[in-house]
């Protein structure tokens, strides 16, 4: 009897297979890889390779935007839509292309030689507008004009501590030097290591601006093993920017967090999920990796996993980041219970944004009463700005908290062109409005939550006074109602609802009743939503509501 | 609870100290026989201190713990759901979402520009039929489906947000899938979106003893 050839997917998903479920995304990804698409046969060889249900990995493939169940090219471009590209011009480049093409936007070519698409966020915000191109598992980025193999990083700023070694043009382990506070902290208990790092204030840079020490000391202190470190790399909140340029020029820094932070709390295993829209990063990330183990800081007391997202902005809130790495939809868990004791896989997991970990190895080199020198006392050590829109120089800038947001304008030169300034958009598309009478706040976490805005992600954002605010705004809902999971109500629903309303008033027919309406749809999904993305979904909205009612009344 | 000192078991949702105590707080998705997700957001209650409203059926009573269950937050996004729902789907098989719009003010043409979730009927099998239209996505089908009953996973998602809709492995019919037509589906579903032959034939106006024929006749061609 002859026994058949295995075909190219068999070959490509094998070592997924005992994984199981977990394996999910990453066959998925090598299915698409060969096939540029996810066919019915495919879904049907990694559903019985990985012991998933039929309907289950469909669930999956229809869940991630970057998945396709339908005949898709593997040459595709994709051009962002979003805010700040959208203040370049990033519809018209779309409909050209499309023109050119003769497609619509997310068509494919009869011949599947080309697929055109709209896309989310790609991060590249600074750069504006922004293209991505994947062609035969080979990608580009640019302006549709211009491409690169990765996109140029624009870091300024009067300090450079966390930024010290971005741009230089090299992320080898040699010119990082050795991993020096892993090296203190391993002479220190892991109680010690944690109260380092409780007594230097560090509060997550994802948003949430929770405080990491404890955090830590939660999933050290939990019953249950193994343990898991995750690096939350899915940066996709619209206008950050950040953890993409700190991942690209300086692996290092992010793994030896990680590794510190395992050592804290006793993990065996981390994880980086990085979104798909950063492919450029996962080469670069791997040689680190590779670098790191044959340092010996990786090995077998802890090393680390890469895991690729397919297309969820969703999958940047923690509990949803789990269920994609655990091979499912990325739907975001009821909390409590908190991911400290009930995380990646059930166990006790700490999880923490990129920045956050590239803060942890300097903490512990100098110690914390160094690292509290420079800020605030209440928001000590700097912060990463992302800086784009109409601004003379967009970039990340580093500064340590507490400069205002006057002084980080001038920084980037201003206002583009001198025209006065209409609004700052703080925090990204979940954030809020700043306009001229905040440009004296300090950019600290007391400060502007007296100011009523928030720090997020640390996005600022920059609205010339000839921008028309109701098709910025519309720009923000149309990303949420894209990226809403389904999962509850209110967000499901109201991110539609918002968007509907939205449509309407950005070609100026309002009706009216219509600001109750917004503001019942927004309240709604703030005060009801089961995640992070339903309670601010309307943030923005509700915000410029408060700053000019008159753009939502007829 | 609503000003009223309760003691409750030790592990009681809020849902059930309330239901325990004669305190009505409405439910959607929620059905005793499937995992409590609190995805309808309508048993939400206000809990002293939490910066959100917090889902009733998943919550758990703790001790010294203040709830109102009819504060103006919590019936602000109760009738905002519901409107949102009318606007949404067809609730014409729902009867006891349309008496709590009722109750609750709500009025099914408060969003003019709703595009609603539209489908064609799904008839593809002896047993049931499936009208996505009136689905409101309470999950109970894909859960009894799957680990809370039958272990069958016939059934999931497809799409996302706005457009999820269940449905099958890439869109196959019922008897090209692994459900082996135990009904348990159609019993948890509280809106008519999954429905039985019959009943369904019946509404067409199709008559008893047609439906009998029709049956009987199905069973004669087996033989």
């Amino acid at each position: 009897m002859k026994v058949a050839e295995p075909s190219p997917l068999q070959i490509a998903i094998e070592p997924y297979s005992p994984l199981g479920r977990s394996g999910l995304l990453p066959a998925l990804h090598a299915a698409q890889k060969i096939y540029g698409w996810v066919s019915e046969a495919s879904a049907a060889e990694i559903a019985k390779a990985l012991r998933v249900p039929l309907a289950d990995v469909h669930g999956v493939i229809e869940f991630y935007s970057l998945f396709y169940d339908e005949p898709t090219s593997r040459h595709v471009i994709r051009v962002c839509t979003d805010v700040a590209c959208a203040l370049k011009d990033a519809d018209g480049i779309l409909n050209r292309l499309c023109s050119k093409h003769g497609l619509n936007p997310g068509q494919t070519t009869e011949d599947l030689s080309l697929t055109l698409e709209p896309s989310p966020c790609l991060g590249l915000c600074e750069h504006a507008p922004a293209v991505w191109t994947m062609d035969d598992g080979r990608w580009t980025v640019g302006d549709g004009t211009v491409e690169a193999d990765r996109p140029r990083s624009m870091v300024y700023g009067p300090i450079r501590i966390l930024t010290a070694n971005c741009g230089n043009g090299t992320t080898s382990l040699e010119t990082y030097g050795e991993y020096a506070g892993l090296k203190k902290a391993k002479g220190m208990t892991p109680e010690a290591v944690i109260a380092e790092i409780k007594a230097s204030g560090l509060v997550g840079r994802g948003g949430a601006a929770f405080p990491a020490g404890i955090k830590w000391e939660g999933a050290a202190k939990a019953e249950g093993s193994p343990k898991y470190i995750v690096c939350n790399a899915d940066e996709s909140e619209p206008g950050t920017f950040k953890d993409r340029v700190l991942l690209l020029d300086d692996p290092h820094r992010v793994i030896e967090g990680m590794c510190i932070a395992a050592y804290a709390i006793g993990a065996g295993k981390g994880y980086i999920y990085i979104r798909a829209e950063y492919p450029y990063i996962v080469p670069v990330l791997e040689n680190a990796l590779n670098e790191a183990r044959e340092a010996g800081y990786l090995g077998e007391d802890f090393d680390i996993e890469i895991r690729v997202g397919a297309g969820a902005y969703i999958c940047g809130e923690e509990t949803a980041l789990f269920e994609s790495i655990e091979g499912k939809r990325g739907f975001p868990r009821i909390k409590p219970p908190f991911p400290t004791t009930h995380g990646l896989f059930g166990k006790p997991t700490v999880i923490n944004n990129v920045e956050t970990l590239c803060t942890v190895p300097m903490i512990i080199t100098q110690g914390s009463a160094e690292y509290r020198k420079l800020g605030t006392e209440k928001s000590p050590g700097s912060k990463l700005f992302c800086v784009s829109g109409d601004v003379e120089r967009t970039g990340v800038y580093e500064v340590p908290f507490g400069v205002t947001l006057r002084e980080l304008l001038e920084m980037a030169g201003g206002v583009k062109n001198g025209t006065p300034l209409k609004a700052v958009l703080f925090g990204g598309a979940a954030g809020a409005f700043a306009t001229q009478e905040h440009l004296d706040v300090k950019l600290t976490f007391e400060d502007l939550r007296v100011a009523g805005l928030p720090l997020g992600s640390g996005v600022v954002m920059v609205f010339d006074e000839t921008r028309d605010m109701r098709q910025v705004l519309k720009s923000l809902v149309h990303f949420f109602a894209h990226e809403s999971c389904g999962k509850c109500y209110p967000c499901q629903m109201g991110t539609q609802r918002q968007k509907e309303i939205l449509d309407r008033m950005a070609e100026g027919k309002i009706l009216a009743d219509d600001f109750d309406r917004l503001q019942d749809v927004g309240w709604t999904m703030t005060d009801a939503s089961l995640c992070g993305l339903g309670q601010t979904a309307a943030s923005a909205v509700l915000s410029a509501m408060k700053l000019w009612p008159e753009l939502f009344q007829g | 609870m609503d000003g009223k000192e309760i003691t409750v078991e030790d592990g009681m949702t809020l849902l059930e100290a309330a239901r325990e105590n004669g305190i009505e707080i409405p439910t959607i998705c929620w059905h005793e026989a499937t995992t409590a997700n609190g995805l309808c957001r309508i048993c939400v209650v206000e809990v002293e201190g939490w910066r959100v409203l917090q889902p009733a059926c998943v919550v758990q009573a703790v001790k010294d713990i203040k709830v109102r269950t009819r504060s103006e937050k919590v019936i602000r996004a109760r009738k905002t759901i519901l409107e949102m729902l009318a606007s949404t789907m067809d609730l014409s098989d729902a009867p006891e979402i349309l008496t709590m719009m009722d109750e609750y003010g709500a009025s099914a043409d408060r969003f003019p520009d709703a595009i609603r979730r539209e489908s064609e009927i799904k008839d593809d099998n002896p047993m049931y039929i499936r009208d996505y239209s009136k689905c409101l996505l309470c999950w109970r089908c894909v859960q009894v489906c799957a680990d809370d009953a039958q272990y069958t996973y016939a059934i999931n998602f497809e799409g996302r947000g706005y457009e999820t809709q269940i449905g099958t492995f890439f869109d196959k019919a019922i008897p090209e899938t692994t459900c082996v037509l135990c009904g348990q589906c159609v019993g948890v579903c509280p809106t008519g979106a999954l429905k039985s032959k019959r009943q369904y034939l019946l509404e067409q106006g199709v008559s008893p003893e047609e439906i009998s024929v029709l049956s009987t006749g199905r069973k004669k061609r087996k033989k």
